[in-house]
C-alpha cells in the first residue's frame, strides 16, 4: 500500500471540489467542466485498489488509518473499510464521474459550483462510508447535507424551498437523536470508537432505545415507510444530477449504517424490533409499488419505485440469514445503477421538453429508437428481469424471507407484479404508441455525451445480472461474520438506562 | 462425448447473431441481418442434431458452467443437463425456429424494423435453449423470463399500434403473475432442499414426500403439493392455462411468424417441459396433479369453444393452441409426462405450421385477416392450400397424421387414469376433439374453398386505419409467396405429417425417457397400461392408426369436420341463424366468458384505485398533512399563541403581574 487509500479517496474530491470552486468560471465553463472530470475520474481511479487489493478472507476491518483528533474526548481519525462498504465507496466514486458527465451541457448557470458541490458531496459520502469513530462518521453525515441542499436548493426546480427545508428538517431530525445515542455510547465506553461499541453489553431496553434512535436517524435516508415523504418532493424539485445522487447513494448510506451501527451495537434489540423492520419492509415493497402505480410524474415514479425497492434491503437485513444480508447488500449496488440510469432516462428526455409529466410523451420510440431501447432496458431491470442486476438482489431476499416465513416471500415477491406494471405501464405511455405531440416529434436521439454514460450503466446492469458473484464473493466474510456477530447475545443484566 | 465446449455454443451462436444484428443493424446491409442471425440458428440445430444423435446413444450430460452466485453456504450455477428430453427440445426449437427465420426474409420484407425483428428471434431461440438446457432452478428461471421479455418485445413489435403496446403489457403481467408463483415455488425448493440443481432435488424428493408445512396456523398442508402447485402457477402463465390465459389470444398482434415461433410452437410449451422435466416432484403429490389435469381440461374444451367463433384467422389458430395446450396439461395430470411431450412436438411442428400457413394466406390477402373476406385461395395458392391441409388433419388427429398418435394416446391416458377429475378431463378431451374438428375445418373451408369472397366486399371494409392493414381490392387475385416462404411450409409439412408414426414408439414405449421422466405407477397407471395395451394388442404405429379409423375420437372428428363443411360451403345460412336464435351464448364466447373485462375491472382498476387512495390518503393527507406539514403547522400556531403574549403594552404585563401575585399568594396561603 503505496499511499493512505482511504484518505485520499476522501480528500482527493473535496480538494478537487475546491480547486474546481476557485478556478472554474462560466466565463469558462468548457475549462470547468473538463477541470471537474478530471478530479472526478482521479478520484475515481485512486478507490480501484480497494478493490484490486481487497483481502476476500479479511473478515476485520482493512486499509485502516488511525490518527489523534481530539483526544481530549477519545476521538480518533479512524478510517476502515470492509466488504460492506467497498462496494458502496467504488459505486460513490463510479456515480460521480457519471453525474459529472451527464451535467455537461445542460448546466448552463454555476458550472463550478455545481460540480464542485458533487465532487465534495462524493468525498464527504466515502467519508461516511470508511468512518470507523462515530464522531468522524457524524461529521461527514451531517456535512453531506450541505452540498445536497445547495444542488437541490440552487439548480432545484420550482418548488424547491419547500422540498430542500422538508429533506433537510426530515434528515437532521433523524440525525440528532444518533446523536444522542452515539454520547450515551460514549458514556458507556469511554471511546467513540464503533469497535468498541461493537463489544459494550447493553441490556436489552437500552438496546431497543440505541436501536429506535438510529432507526431515527437511518430510516429517514433509506427512506422506509412512514417516514418517505421528503424522497419525492426532493427527487421532482432536484436536478438530474442530484436525483441520481440521491438515489444511487444518499440512499445506500442509511442501508449501509443499519450495519454499521443499528444492527452490531444493539444485535439483541435489532433481534427484539425485527418484526417491526420486516413490517415496515413489507409495507414499502407492496404499498408504495401501489402508490407508485398512480404516479402522473415520472421522476415521482422512480422516486416510489426506489422507496419500494429498498424495501429489499431493509426486509434482507432483518431476517438473518446470509441470503437476505447478502440480498439487501447487492439490491443495494444494483439500485444505485438501475436508479441513476432511470433518473438519468428521464433527465435526457427533461433536458429536451422540459417536461416531467408522463402524459406530455407518447411515442417517444419514433424519434429517439436508440434512447428507447436503454429505456426499455433499465425498465425492465428495475422490473427485476433475470440476467439484469435488479433481478439478484430481489431474488435473493425473496428466497431467503421464505426461509423464515412464507408469507413474508408472498408479500415480497408482488413486486414481480407491481413493479412490472409501474414501471412497463410508464414505458408504454412515454415510449411506444404514435407520436403523442410535436415536442416528441421534434426530438432528436441521443448525443455522444449520454449514449456513453447509458452505456456504462447497461453495461454493469447486465454485467451484474449474469455475474453478480464478484459482489457477494465481496460481502462474503465479511457477512457470514455480521451473521454471527448478530447471532451473538450482548445483553448487561444489571446495567440501568 | 459431449462436451461444455460443443454445448455452450449452441445457445451462444444465436445470441451473438442477434447482439451483432440487435447493436449493428442499421449499420450493416439488410440482407446481413438474415445472414447472420440464419448462420447462428442453422449452426445451433446442427449442432442440437449433433447432441440429439449423441444422447439417443445414451450419452448424458450434466455439468456447470460457472458459479452464478454464492450466499452464505449456498450456490447458484449455470450449467446444463442434456438428456434424451433437452436435447429433443432443442432440436424441435432450433428447428422450428430456423424455418420461421427463413420464413421472415419473405413475411417482414418491407417492414421497416427487418433488422431488429431477426435480432429478436435470435435472442429467443438463445432464451429459449437457455431454458430448455437448463440444469437448475435459477436458470430455468432466467430462461422463463427472457423468453417472457422477448415475447413482449415482439408482441408489441409494431410499437405505433395502440392494440399491440396494450397487448405486450398485458402478456408480460399476466405472465408476471405466473411466474409469482413460481418463483415462490422456487424459493420452496430451495427451502427444503438447499439447493436449486435439479440432480440434488430430485434425488432428495421422495424424502420430503412425507413433509407437511403450514401455511396456516393450524392447517398443514403436503410439502410437495404446495410445492408443487406453486410452480404450476407459473406453468399457467407460460402455457396459458385458465385463468392465466387471457394474454394469448391478445399475443396475435405481434408478427405472424413469432406467433408461429413463440405462440405456438416452442415458448408456450415451456410450462409444459418444466412439468414433465419436474416430474420426480409431481409425482409425489396426486392433489397436485389432480389440479393440473382440471385446469388442463377446462383450458382444452372451453377455449376451444372460443375458437369457434373467431373470424380472425390467427385468433382461430390461437384458441386452437390454447386447447391444444390444455391436451398436454392433461396428459401431465394423468401422469403420462411422455405423452405431453410427445404432444407438445408434434405440436410444435403442425402448429407452427398452420400459423406459417394462415400468415401467407395473410400476405396473399394483403394483411386483411378475416376469413369471412376470404374463399377459394386453394385455387391461388396451392403450395399454402395443400400444406394447411396437413396441418388441420394432423392437428384434429387423422389417423396416420402427427397429431392423431399424441393426441389418441392422450385420450387414452385421461380415460385410463383413475386420479380425482379424470372423469370430467376424459369427457373435455372427448368432446374437444369434436370442437377442434369443427373449427379447423371452418376456418379451412372459409379460405380455401367456397366463394371468392372478397370480391363481394365494399372495398372500405377491407381498410384499417393503419398502415399495415389493405386487403384485396376486388379485382385483385391473391398470390402465394415466394419460395422463402413456400419451403418451410413443405419442411414442416413433412414432420406434420410423418413425425407421430416415426416416434410414438420409442417416446412412449421405448427406452427415451428412462432416467429423464419418473412415473409412480403404482399410484398412477395410466401410462403402464397404455403401453401394455399397445404391446399385447396394437404392436405397429400402423395398426394404432388403422384402429383409430373406428375409435370414438375418429368419429367425432369426423363428424366435426362433416357439420364445418355442410355449414360453411353448403348452407352458411345456418350458422348466421344459430348465431342469432343463441345469442346469448354467443354473446358469452364474443366477450371470451368474461375474463378480460373482470380482470380489467378487478385487478387493474383495483390495483389503480387503491394506489390512488393509499397516495391521496395515506401520504398526502395522514403522513404529510397530519404528521410532516402538521408539525410544522402546529409549531407555527402555538407560536402564534405566543406572540399574542408579547403585546408590548405596559397595563397588559402590570396585570398579568399582578395577577401573578395573587395566584401566587393563594397558593402559599392554602396548599401550605
Amino acid at each position: 500500500m503505496a499511499y493512505p487509500i482511504l484518505s485520499v479517496s476522501i480528500w482527493l474530491p473535496i480538494l478537487a471540489g475546491v480547486i474546481v470552486l476557485l478556478l472554474g468560471d462560466d466565463r469558462r465553463a468548457c475549462f470547468t467542466r473538463w477541470l471537474a472530470l478530471a478530479g472526478g475520474l482521479m478520484a475515481f481511479l485512486v478507490t480501484l485498489p480497494l478493490y484490486t487489493q481487497f483481502n476476500y478472507a479479511d473478515t476485520g476491518f482493512q486499509f485502516q488509518e488511525l490518527s489523534n483528533w481530539i483526544p481530549a474526548f477519545n476521538i480518533f481519525y479512524h478510517l476502515g473499510v470492509d466488504g460492506f462498504a467497498v462496494p458502496l465507496i467504488l459505486l460513490t466514486s463510479l456515480t460521480t464521474v457519471i453525474v459529472i458527465i451527464a451535467a455537461w451541457e445542460v448546466i448552463e448557470k454555476n458550472i463550478a459550483q455545481y460540480m464542485a458541490c458533487f465532487l465534495i458531496m462524493s468525498g464527504l459520502m466515502i467519508g461516511v462510508f470508511s468512518a470507523l469513530d462515530a464522531i468522524l462518521y457524524y461529521v461527514f453525515w451531517e456535512a453531506m447535507l450541505i452540498p445536497m441542499f445547495l444542488v437541490i436548493g440552487m439548480w432545484g426546480g420550482p418548488n424547491r424551498v419547500y422540498a430542500t427545508i422538508k429533506f433537510f428538517l426530515y434528515t437532521l431530525l433523524g440525525s440528532l437523536l444518533m446523536l444522542v445515542a452515539f454520547i450515551y455510547l460514549f458514556h458507556q465506553t469511554g471511546s467513540f470508537a464503533i469497535s468498541d461499541f461493537y463489544q459494550v453489553p447493553l441490556d436489552l431496553n437500552a438496546q431497543k432505545l440505541i436501536f429506535l434512535a438510529f432507526f431515527a436517524a437511518f430510516a429517514v435516508k433509506i427512506p422506509m415507510w412512514p417516514v418517505h415523504t421528503w424522497l419525492p418532493d426532493a427527487h421532482v424539485e432536484a436536478p438530474t444530477g442530484g436525483s441520481v445522487v440521491l438515489a444511487a447513494i444518499m440512499l445506500k448510506l442509511g442501508g449501509y449504517s443499519f450495519l454499521r451501527f443499528a444492527m452490531p451495537i444493539a444485535p439483541d434489540g435489532a433481534h427484539a424490533l425485527g418484526g417491526m423492520m420486516i413490517t415496515l419492509s413489507l409495507i414499502a415493497i407492496v404499498y408504495i409499488a401501489l402508490v407508485a402505480l398512480v404516479q402522473k410524474d415520472m421522476k415521482k415514479l422512480i422516486a416510489y419505485s426506489s422507496i419500494s425497492h429498498m424495501g429489499f434491503v431493509t426486509l434482507g437485513f432483518f431476517i438473518f440469514n446470509p441470503l437476505g444480508l447478502e440480498g439487501g447488500m447487492v439490491q443495494m449496488i444494483s439500485h444505485g445503477f438501475i436508479s441513476a440510469a432511470m433518473f438519468l432516462c428521464v433527465g435526457v428526455l427533461y433536458d429536451r421538453v422540459h417536461s416531467r409529466e408522463i402524459s406530455a410523451y407518447g411515442g417517444v420510440v419514433n424519434t429517439m429508437p436508440i434512447f428507447a431501447a436503454f429505456a426499455v432496458l433499465f425498465a425492465m431491470a428495475n422490473s427485476g428481469l433475470p440476467a439484469t442486476s435488479g433481478f439478484v438482489g430481489e431474488f435473493m431476499v425473496i428466497l431467503g424471507s421464505l426461509q423464515l416465513n412464507f408469507w413474508y416471500a408472498f408479500l415480497a415477491a408482488t413486486t414481480l407484479i407491481f413493479g412490472a406494471a409501474y414501471t412497463l405501464w410508464m414505458v408504454k405511455r412515454v415510449f411506444f404508441g404514435g407520436i403523442a405531440n410535436h415536442h416528441v416529434a421534434e426530438l432528436k436521439d441521443l448525443n455522444k455525451r449520454e449514449f456513453l454514460i447509458l452505456s456504462v450503466l447497461a453495461l454493469l446492469v447486465i454485467g451484474f445480472g449474469i455475474y453478480p458473484k464478484p459482489i457477494t464473493d465481496m460481502t462474503h466474510a465479511t457477512a457470514l461474520q455480521f451473521l454471527q456477530h448478530m447471532a451473538t447475545p450482548k445483553l448487561l443484566p444489571q446495567a440501568g438506562f | 462425448m459431449i462436451s461444455m465446449s460443443l454445448l455452450v455454443w449452441i445457445p451462444l451462436l444465436p445470441l451473438l447473431a442477434a447482439a451483432v444484428v440487435g447493436l449493428f443493424g442499421c449499420k450493416l446491409p439488410r440482407a446481413a441481418a438474415h445472414v447472420l442471425t440464419i448462420a447462428g440458428v442453422g449452426a445451433a440445430f446442427a449442432l442440437s442434431a449433433l447432441v440429439f444423435s449423441k444422447t439417443l446413444a445414451g450419452a448424458v450430460y450434466n455439468q456447470n458452467l460457472y458459479t452464478w452466485l454464492t450466499a452464505g453456504d449456498m450456490q447458484f450455477h449455470v450449467g446444463f443437463l442434456v438428456d434424451n428430453l433437452t436435447s429433443m427440445m432443442m432440436v424441435v426449437v432450433t428447428f422450428v425456429s430456423l424455418m420461421v427465420h427463413i420464413y421472415t426474409i419473405g413475411y417482414m420484407e418491407e417492414d421497416p424494423g427487418y433488422s431488429r425483428f431477426f435480432s429478436y428471434i435470435s435472442l429467443f431461440t438463445f432464451s429459449m435453449l437457455m431454458l430448455v438446457m437448463s440444469n437448475n432452478f435459477v436458470q430455468l428461471f432466467f430462461g422463463w423470463e427472457a423468453v417472457g421479455l422477448v415475447s413482449y418485445l415482439l408482441i408489441g413489435f409494431w410499437y405505433t399500434r395502440p392494440t399491440a403496446i396494450y397487448a405486450n403489457l398485458k402478456a408480460f403481467l399476466v405472465n408476471r403473475v405466473g411466474d409469482f408463483g413460481f418463483l415462490l415455488g422456487i424459493g420452496m425448493v430451495l427451502y427444503y432442499f438447499g439447493s436449486l440443481d435439479y440432480a440434488t432435488v430430485f434425488q432428495a424428493a421422495p424424502a420430503q414426500a412425507a413433509t407437511q408445512v403450514s401455511l396456516f396456523p393450524g392447517v398443514s398442508w403436503s410439502l410437495m403439493t404446495v410445492t408443487c402447485l406453486l410452480l404450476f402457477v407459473g406453468a399457467m402463465g407460460k402455457s396459458a392455462q385458465v385463468p392465466l390465459h387471457v394474454w394469448l389470444p391478445d399475443s396475435m398482434e405481434g408478427p405472424t411468424p413469432i406467433s408461429a415461433l413463440i405462440h405456438a410452437a416452442t415458448m408456450v410449451t415451456a410450462g409444459i417441459f418444466m412439468v414433465a422435466r419436474m416430474s420426480p416432484l409431481y409425482e409425489l403429490s396426486t392433489t397436485a396433479l389432480s389440479t393440473v389435469m382440471v385446469i388442463g381440461a377446462i383450458t382444452a374444451l372451453f377455449m376451444g369453444f372460443l375458437g369457434i367463433i373467431q373470424n380472425d384467422i390467427k385468433r382461430v389458430v390461437a384458441y386452437s393452441t390454447l386447447s391444444q395446450l390444455g391436451y398436454m396439461t392433461v396428459a401431465l395430470g394423468a401422469s403420462a409426462y411422455s405423452v405431453a411431450i410427445f404432444h407438445l412436438m408434434t405440436h410444435a411442428f403442425f402448429k407452427a405450421l398452420l400459423f406459417l400457413g394462415a400468415g401467407a394466406v395473410i400476405m396473399g390477402m394483403h394483411h386483411d385477416q378475416d376469413i369471412r373476406h376470404m374463399g377459394n385461395l386453394k385455387k391461388y395458392m396451392p403450395v399454402t392450400w395443400f400444406t394447411s391441409l396437413i396441418g388441420s388433419l394432423a392437428l384434429i388427429g387423422t389417423p396416420f397424421f402427427a397429431g392423431f398418435y399424441s393426441k389418441d394416446s392422450i385420450i387414452e391416458a385421461a380415460k385410463l387414469s383413475e386420479i380425482p377429475g379424470s372423469g370430467f378431463a376424459y369427457f373435455a378431451v372427448l368432446a374437444g376433439v369434436f370442437v377442434t374438428a369443427f373449427y379447423s375445418f371452418r376456418m379451412y373451408f372459409l379460405v380455401f374453398h367456397g366463394k371468392e369472397k372478397w370480391r363481394e366486399m365494399k372495398h372500405d371494409d377491407a381498410h384499417h386505419d393503419d398502415g399495415h392493414h389493405h386487403g384485396l381490392g376486388a379485382h385483385d387475385d391473391p398470390h402465394e409467396p415466394g419460395w422463402v416462404v413456400k419451403l418451410p411450409l413443405l419442411l414442416l409439412a413433412i414432420p406434420s405429417f410423418v413425425i407421430g408414426y416415426i416416434a410414438i414408439e420409442p417416446m412412449l414405449f421405448g427406452h427415451f425417457f428412462q432416467g429423464v421422466i419418473s412415473v409412480n405407477s403404482g399410484e398412477h397407471a395410466a401410462m403402464t397400461e397404455i403401453a401394455h395395451h399397445y404391446a399385447h394388442e396394437l404392436q405397429t404405429p400402423a395398426a394404432m392408426a388403422l384402429h383409430g379409423f373406428l375409435s370414438l375420437p375418429f368419429f367425432l372428428a369426423a363428424g366435426g369436420v362433416a357439420l364445418a363443411w355442410f355449414f360453411y360451403t353448403r348452407r352458411p345460412d345456418i350458422p348466421a341463424a344459430l348465431q342469432t336464435r343463441f345469442a346469448a351464448i354467443h354473446r358469452v364466447l364474443e366477450n371470451k366468458y368474461g375474463f378480460d373485462a373482470f380482470n380489467e375491472r378487478f385487478f387493474a382498476g383495483g390495483a389503480r384505485c387503491l394506489g390512488s387512495q393509499l397516495w391521496q390518503i395515506g401520504d398526502v393527507k395522514l403522513i404529510d398533512g397530519a404528521i410532516v406539514n402538521g408539525t410544522a403547522n402546529s409549531i407555527g400556531r402555538l407560536a402564534q399563541l405566543v406572540r399574542k403574549l408579547q403585546t408590548g403594552r405596559i397595563y397588559n404585563y402590570a396585570f398579568a403581574m399582578i395577577i401573578g401575585v395573587f395566584i401566587l399568594l393563594t397558593f402559599f396561603r392554602f396548599i401550605h
